[in-house]
């Protein structure tokens, strides 16, 4: 282990020492040019006249995705290392099962005809779920934020409910509805509900009062100081409790399918657990992190689609 | 017949109640003529600010009466343009859209929008900007799309609340020139609130002084510059004498001691008589 161990501290090391210096030689070939027209101070101002931006910018970008990736593959040889040596410090790797095994496990999961109705069942759950979370916290927030009654009305019991954690509504809400299903979709649904909708009254909140001001000089009566200036001032706020309402769905419904579901990828992996395919439940947690991973980049992208000029905001930094 | 006509006779504005309350105006009187360019001088804290939000009809005068073209103002509206200090610009909107915004209420039709948008856009020199999102523009192009979406409501009032307070002294001087263009143009009035004696000056017909707070008419400066006014006035002997008055009454407002009994024999000359007396 220790002689592995040396040799994989060689390999990153390695990289390392290379990059900086083919660096340098770029730098030194341009410090090259500069130089036989000028001597010293003059360097500096010369390469910001012709920067090498392009192939620097690549550059960097190309040795930024090599130090991922070398991350990455030091972290898969170090389980590898752990759970074939069946190393036992505190934590014990004797039953983890190495990616290797992990890797033949994904293959067959991959190809066997159950995992498109896993993989489907749970998607289904959390976009039900989540869509009617937003559909719901997203008119009642900003209701909330515009109107002081409203607030009066709905405050007091939201705020008694929200710090009950969804995995605390599963017996509930296996009791309140006829079917599993129903009763996953609707524990996605209380998951999702209170970071959209306090992103959504927080968005309203923090609105720059003069925004309504000056659109109340243009002409605008209630409707559309309502769709052309609250919404779209409180959109990135609600875009960001999209996001963390969508990660929090998947891990209800993970949690909600080991408890009663029949298919689903929470369901597959506790189901290995049971009938004890260690290989599967990385498999499975695999796939989880894969597809919350997916629907957040999902999330982010629409966001970033319905505000172009947040786009140009983050362009400008 | 354009109009825009200002009367206020006696407005008084509070904000806040009890302790806190804090009188803003004090039995304000002012008539200000259709098509003027008012410029409201006044020592910072005054109440320049809040003549603006009233008239605008953000705040609802507490007593007194106050007109536009002889209709209580009780509301905002867009007859009544503002041109806030900072740009306040829509951010999800572009240049376009922003400006384009006073039409698409109005259910101008899509041709006509399109004809006025590209004219106005012209006349502020945003055309090469059209589709830049406001945090995109600097602060004196963001000024001039608060002021192109203002005038596409071609309103008979257009309030203007230290618009180029934040602004470095060369934008400022174009940003003047633009204005004494378009008001030249449109003659809409102009209520053109600024702490800056130079821009007062060079702007406005008159120059209304406000007392200290709470605000209340101090006393009414005819500007006899010459229009056209281009840049040079500012350096003329008339407009150095005016700024002098200026800054002696300002100076009165400032300090809190009236020394009007050594000024006052070098002033009546240019001086109005005052529709609300001095204390």
């Amino acid at each position: 282990m220790t002689t592995r161990g040396e040799h994989r501290a060689r390999v990153t090391a390695i990289p390392s020492v290379v990059l900086p210096s083919v660096e340098a030689n770029l730098d030194s070939s341009s410090i090259a040019v500069s130089r036989t027209a000028t001597t010293g101070d003059n360097h500096e101002a010369l390469s910001r006249a012709f920067p090498l931006s392009t192939s620097r910018r690549g550059f960097t970008f190309l040795r930024r995705a090599l130090v991922r990736i070398l991350a990455l593959a030091v972290f898969v040889a170090l389980w590898q290392a752990a759970s074939t040596s069946k190393a036992r410090f505190v934590v014990n790797f004797a039953f983890v099962p190495p990616p290797t095994a992990v890797a033949l496990a994904a293959l067959e999961f991959v190809q066997s005809p159950k995992a498109p109705q896993h993989v489907i069942s749970s998607v289904r759950r959390v976009l039900i779920g989540f869509a009617l979370a937003a559909a719901v916290a997203i008119p009642l927030g900003l209701a909330i934020g515009r109107s002081r009654l409203v607030a009066d009305i709905v405050m007091t019991p939201l705020e008694v409910l929200r710090p009950i954690p969804g995995v605390a509504w599963i017996p509930l809400a296996i009791l309140m509805f006829p079917t599993p299903e129903q009763s996953m979709i609707f524990i996605c649904l209380i998951g999702a509900l209170f970071p959209i909708l306090l992103s959504t009254i927080h968005g309203v909140e923090n609105l720059d009062r003069r925004l309504v001001y000056a659109a109340q000089t243009l002409g605008a009566r209630n409707w559309h100081i309502f769709t052309e200036v609250i919404f779209p001032g409180a959109l990135p706020s609600i875009v960001t409790g999209l996001t963390i309402g969508m990660g929090i769905s998947w891990f209800l419904v993970v949690t909600a399918e080991m408890i009663s579901g029949r298919f689903g990828v929470g369901y597959f992996t506790w189901e290995a657990y049971t009938l004890q395919n260690y290989a599967d439940i990385v498999v499975g947690m695999l796939v989880i992190g894969i597809l919350g991973m997916g629907s957040s980049l999902l999330v982010r992208f629409l966001g970033g689609r319905l505000m172009p000029w947040h786009r140009h905001l983050v362009h400008a930094r | 017949m354009r109009q825009g006509a200002i009367d206020l006779e006696d407005v008084t504005l509070v904000f806040g109640s009890g302790a806190n309350a804090v009188v803003a105006l004090e039995n304000l009187s002012l008539h200000v003529e259709p098509g003027e360019l008012l410029a409201i001088l006044g020592p910072s804290g005054c109440g320049k600010s809040s003549l603006v939000s009233t008239i605008a009809g953000f705040h609802p005068p507490h007593g007194g009466s106050l007109l536009v073209d002889g209709a209580v103002v009780s509301r905002p509206g867009s007859d009544r343009g503002v041109v806030f200090q900072q740009p306040t610009l829509f951010p999800w909107k572009s240049v376009r859209e922003n400006v384009d915004f006073g039409l698409r209420l109005r259910k101008v039709q899509r041709r006509e929008r399109r004809a006025i948008l590209e004219e106005i856009l012209h006349k502020v020199g945003l055309s090469e900007f059209t589709s830049h999102y406001p945090t995109q523009l600097s602060g004196g192009m963001q000024q001039r799309v608060g002021l192109a979406r203002v005038l596409v409501n071609r309103p008979r009032v257009m309030l203007m609340d230290e618009p180029f307070g934040s602004l470095d002294a060369q934008t400022r001087l174009q940003m003047q020139e633009l204005l004494l263009d378009v008001w030249n143009e449109f003659r809409m009035t102009i209520l053109f609130v600024t702490h800056d004696i130079d821009e007062a000056i060079f702007l406005g017909s008159r120059v209304a002084m406000l007392t200290r707070r709470p605000g209340r008419l101090k006393t009414i400066i005819d500007v006899a510059l010459r229009r056209p006014r281009s840049l040079d006035v500012l350096v003329s002997p008339e407009f150095m004498l005016l700024k002098r008055n200026c800054m002696a009454l300002l100076r009165e407002e400032t300090v809190g001691t009236d020394r009007n009994q050594e000024i006052r024999p070098r002033l009546e000359a240019s001086r109005q008589q005052p529709r609300v007396g001095e204390p």
